[in-house]
């Protein structure tokens, strides 16, 4: 096995109505992914109470998906997920990224609308319109420079960083992505939103990924930002030879082995852990609570 | 016309064609190329010519009246909000000559085939795009292309069902699509209607004019829906967004004219993968739904997560194959305007042919060439969004004709181009064929274009024989559309054989059976029961209302006891006494017309203009009516509208359950305004004349009279409107009707036990039968009162929540 690590992950999402619905469908996206670079060694999704019927399939962009119904109402439902996935550590590749021009050629002879091509991640999608504020801000981070597409991402990331104060009280779940911009604040899956906005807005095709951090870091090194609840980063296609990096901009570096994918997809829309449809009045309470534990594995 | 034509041309038709020049460059209905009348139109031309303009205008006004009467309207969309307005009809039909149809549908079923071929590929292997015939991003950014349908099969084979086609006539002739409708197609049934107008109209022309007919295609396509069921017990829906769409009476219309329900998304779940609709009696299976609103509305798990309109689950449903879909959702990509750019190749592609129905002339902005010669032609070209299923000429700010923007939205279109090419197409502005108008008693040339419907029945695509006409108001083809002024036309296809008349109906072949109307939805239960109990409670206000009027009238005094003590009991009852029409009677007819509304499918058209008439006399009445005599008036010619409406939903309506529901809604209610005002004045404290108001409110003067010679007691008031069970003003009347109504009512499980409602009744039935008049205290009125409130609640939770 090549070098990485282990986590021992618990997630665990609830919900509390105090008018339960007569019925309630959600879609589950909870279950990490197993791909190059990550493997989900055991685990599984599960709910409480036991649900009504129960579907487990894979979605679009091949995320692993699970739908349950509850037919009768439920005041306290509960989504699990608890099992152990392995994670390659981050490789330093070469930088095989065309320029800007070499992008939009590649793309144009990319005539390809399957899951994993990067013509699904250029357009407007259910969260993240276009403007061209984001375009103007890759215009003034950029300049003049001749740069790769990796070296353009890694810059537009790191500049988001450098701005956006995290703030997990100036927006909500459903905060625009252009209204977190003009604040610069916002939490992960603002700043994943936006720096999507920013690189689409220069043709540069990108996704987002939600996922978790690893809870507590290695000795010596602080606690990386949004570790409590699930996370969400950015994946950009750098052309067909370097392919997808993934990006984290809330903490400015490369996705790696502390990072444990679990969906992928256009933004949040496509991702969200838990999707319902609960037609319910009145007010209802959530909990979200995540443990990523590194756990030392005897080879 | 040309002197050559006028001299073929029969004299009569001189003044009927004066106002109709043959235009240099433009294709007409009408007139051939030379001048002279195409002969299919010679009969309705010979009939027009002969007619007087006066007779012309009483056979358009038959036309008119027949969609009065049948309740067919548009609404037109203002800053304001929007109105409902009378159906555009342009009397004229447009003629087609059956052989030149058969050659027309010929390209329609070859683009029906197309379009299917292209929507199994966009959301199956996706070869289009990786074969080159279609680039990636028209596809990867397009909105109505809804991944999470990619990858479904659907269970009926088949992704599209029932499509239709906006075809116009080119200078040289020729037919050419406008644009594909696939969504959810709209104008069928205003066809249907558009027909029977146009044939009250003609009359004595249509029964012999060999036109053909339309029920066999709606006939063909019933069957075919019915045949998609997985069962004989399950059942076809029509899926509707609700009365507050544009096309609701179409929905309505279909609903009723093919036997099929009408549903909205709330109305329905999905339940171990399956959808079902809410009945009175639980969920029932929904095998095959007919879409009429946009797929990405349709599920708000799955698809647009913001939509209110949708069941989450439906495309769970579809994954899991229990549901057949007409149109499979997804569709919507088809009407994309810049496929057109790509179809012609993609035909020859998948189906090794040329199209035979051209479509309009289309570029992709996007490559270099076609961008180019765009700019190159920009005279006669129509610029706009590349993704958008707008129709070529219905213009908004975001399109550019003929180089230049409405309102100057932008000050280049060459600019546009270069900076947003792969957003754009250009498409060739052509000119439409004209087709005769009757404007002001002569016929002026108007443009046109038809929408053509096909539909997929047991054996393959099948055409509609006639289409949906919209006419320009101005020889400006861009205003074709209602809400620019446009109007609407029959279509005459006309063979050269006697065609034999049709309807619905098939001729009776096989053996005869009764079919039982299926379950009852629990809304429209609902909504009939509220009907019912509105149309009460108005008529026992307008009964009160009379009975104060009267009273202040013959007294002269407006402060006597009696009048007070009556206006005391309005006040209370939400019906200001100072308004001779109170506000709070108009809301009661207000809501009445909204139950109604949400059960058109459900209704009689006699019925609804009933209650249409009732609330517009009510409101037209109100701002002049005096206090006293008039209101007193007022009231009873609202009574007698009142009577009517129940005649005609009591006397007419077929007994199905929905009718019980709305018959539970007038006695329910019927008893618990008896229960009010009975106690309010049989009450020992009421002032003198109270018994009187009792009677006369509780409409029982003559009966009171013949029973009791004697004066008015409170013991006979009490036992003619209270306890007499062949009273049908009493209150034991209703409970009896309830009871027998509710035992009528299909029942699933409970092994045989009695539901709440029916345990609450016989108790409430049990009580009323041994009471003698003095039992009856005002005590004992409340208690009454919230025994038949309870019963209402144990109605709604058992078979309308």
């Amino acid at each position: 096995m090549a070098e990485g690590s282990t986590y021992d992950i618990n997630l665990r999402i609830g919900y509390h109505y105090d008018h339960p619905a007569a019925s309630n469908r959600a879609i589950l996206r909870m279950l990490p992914l197993t791909r190059p670079g990550q493997r989900l060694i055991t685990g599984l999704v599960s709910a409480t109470p036991n649900p009504d019927y129960r579907r487990d399939g894979f979605d679009f962009f091949d995320n692993p998906m699970t739908e349950i119904t509850f037919d009768r109402p439920v005041e306290h439902m509960e989504f699990l997920f608890a099992g152990r996935v392995w994670v390659r550590a981050a490789v330093v590749a070469l930088d095989l990224s065309p320029d800007a021009a070499g992008l939009a050629a590649e793309l144009a002879a990319t005539q390809d609308v399957s899951p994993a091509s990067p013509q699904n991640f250029l357009g407007a999608s259910p969260r993240v319109a276009p403007a061209p504020e984001f375009a103007e801000f890759a215009r003034s981070v950029l300049g003049g420079q001749a740069l790769s597409v990796q070296q353009s991402a890694t810059a537009i990331c790191n500049a988001l960083h450098a701005e956006f104060e995290f703030d997990p009280t100036a927006t909500d779940v459903t905060t625009p992505p252009l209204e977190a911009f003009r604040k610069r604040r916002g939490v992960c899956q603002d700043i994943s939103h936006v720096a999507i906005a920013v690189l689409r807005g220069i043709g540069v095709p990108a996704g987002y990924v939600s996922g978790f951090l690893r809870t507590l870091p290695p000795p010596g090194q602080a606690r990386l930002a949004g570790a409590d609840a699930m996370h969400a980063w950015v994946r950009v296609w750098c052309g067909s030879e370097a392919g997808w990096i993934e990006i984290d901009p809330t903490n400015a570096m490369l996705a790696g082995s502390d990072h444990v994918a679990v969906a992928i997809g256009r933004d949040y829309s496509d991702v969200a852990p838990v999707k319902g449809s609960m037609r319910s009045f009145g007010s209802h309470r959530t909990f979200h609570q995540v443990d990523v534990l590194p756990v030392a594995v005897t080879p | 016309m040309t002197d050559r034509a006028r001299r073929t041309a029969p004299p009569e038709l001189d003044r009927i064609l004066a106002g109709y020049p043959p235009r240099p460059g433009i294709s007409d209905e009408l007139l051939q190329p030379d001048g002279a009348p195409r002969p299919v139109w010679a009969p309705l031309l010979s009939l027009l010519g002969r007619e007087t303009p006066e007779g012309i205008a009483a056979r358009f006004a038959r036309g008119d009246q027949y969609l009065r009467d049948t309740g067919v309207y548009f609404r037109q969309h203002s800053g304001e909000g929007s109105t409902e307005r009378d159906w555009p009809l342009s009397h004229i039909p447009v003629m087609i000559g059956a052989a030149e149809w058969e050659h027309l549908s010929a390209g329609i079923v070859q683009r029906a085939e197309l379009l299917e071929r292209v929507m199994a590929d966009l959301y199956g292997p996706g070869r289009l795009v990786s074969d080159g015939l279609l680039p990636a991003e028209l596809v990867a950014r397009n909105p109505e292309w809804l991944r999470p349908i990619v990858g479904i099969t659907p269970s009926s084979g088949h992704f599209l069902h029932f499509v239709a086609f906006e075809v116009g006539r080119s200078p040289d002739g020729s037919w050419f699509v406008l644009g594909d409708r696939t969504q959810a197609p709209s104008g069928a049934g205003f066809a249907l209607e558009n027909r029977l107008a146009t044939a009250r109209v003609f009359r004595d022309l249509y029964p012999q004019a060999n036109v053909l007919r339309l029920a066999g295609f709606f006939r063909a396509f019933r069957d075919r829906l019915n045949g998609l069921r997985r069962g004989e017990d399950d059942r076809v829906a029509i899926l509707t967004p609700g009365q507050h769409t544009d096309t609701y009476f179409e929905h309505a219309y279909i609903a009723r004219y093919l036997g099929f329900m009408l549903l909205e998304a709330s109305e329905m779940k999905v339940v171990d993968g399956r959808l079902s609709v809410q009945t009175i009696n639980g969920p029932e299976p929904l095998s095959v739904l007919w879409r009429r609103l946009d797929s990405r509305f349709a599920d708000p798990l799955e698809l647009d997560e913001g939509s209110t309109l949708g069941t989450p689950g439906m495309v769970s449903a579809l994954r899991s194959g229990s549901l057949a879909m007409v149109n499979c959702l997804g569709s919507g990509i088809l009407e994309t305007r810049a496929l057109l750019a790509f179809l012609p190749r993609i035909a020859g592609h998948l189906l090794g042919e040329p199209l035979k129905l051209p479509n309009i002339a289309t570029w992709w902005c996007g490559q270099a060439s076609e961008r180019a010669y765009v700019k190159q032609n920009l005279g006669r070209m129509l610029i706009g969004p590349a993704l958008s299923t707008r129709l070529p000429f219905d213009l908004d700010a975001s399109t550019a004709l003929g180089g230049r923007f409405r309102h100057n939205a932008r000050a280049s279109v060459e600019d546009w181009l270069d900076a947003s090419g792969g957003d754009l197409v250009g498409q060739e502005a052509v000119s439409l064929s004209t087709t005769p108008a009757m404007i002001d008693g002569t016929l002026v040339p108007r443009p046109m274009v038809v929408r053509v419907f096909a539909a997929r029945t047991e054996t393959g695509w099948t055409v509609m024989p006639g289409g949906y006409a919209r006419i320009g108001r101005t020889d400006d083809p861009t205003a074709l559309a209602m809400q620019a002024g446009g109007s609407v036309a029959d279509v005459w296809v006309v063979s050269d054989q006697p065609v034999r008349a049709d309807t619905l109906t098939a001729q009776g072949t096989g053996p005869f059976l009764r079919r039982m109307p299926g379950l009852l939805p629990a809304r429209a239960a609902d909504n009939l029961y509220w009907l019912g109990r509105y149309v009460e409670r108005a008529e026992n206000a307008v009964r009160l209302l009379r009975a104060y009027h009267l009273r202040q009238d013959e007294d002269g005094v407006a402060e006597n006891p009696l009048s007070g003590y009556v206006a005391g009991y309005l006040g209370r009852a939400g019906l200001s006494p100072a308004q001779p029409m109170p506000d709070g009677l108009l809301q009661l007819f207000d809501l009445s017309k909204g139950c109604a509304g949400k059960v058109r499918d459900r209704f009689s058209i006699d019925g609804w203009n009933a209650l249409q008439d009732l609330s517009r006399n009510a409101r037209e009445m109100a701002p002049r009516v005096a206090p006293g005599d008039d209101a007193a008036g007022a009231m009873s010619v609202l009574l007698r509208k009142l009577a009517g409406f129940s005649g005609l939903v009591h006397d007419n309506m077929f007994h199905f359950t929905g009718w019980r529901f709305l018959a539970m809604g007038r006695a329910l209610e019927r008893a618990l305004q008896a229960s009010r005002f009975l106690k309010a004045f049989t009450d020992p404290a009421a002032p003198d004349g109270s018994l009187d108001v009792a009677i006369e409110v509780g409409d029982s003067v003559m009966s009171h009279r013949r029973r009791y010679s004697v004066e008015s007691d409170v013991r006979t008031v009490v036992d003619l409107l209270v306890l007499d069970g062949d009273n049908p003003r009493s209150i034991r009347f209703q409970v009896d009707a309830l009871k027998e109504q509710e035992s009528r009512l299909p029942q699933r499980g409970g092994g045989g036990m009695l539901s709440d409602a029916a345990k609450a009744l016989l108790e409430l039935q049990t009580e009323l039968a041994v009471a003698a008049p003095a039992d009856i205290t005002p005590e004992r009125f409340d208690r009454i009162a919230t025994e038949i409130a309870s019963v209402s609640d144990a109605l709604t939770q058992r078979y309308m929540g």
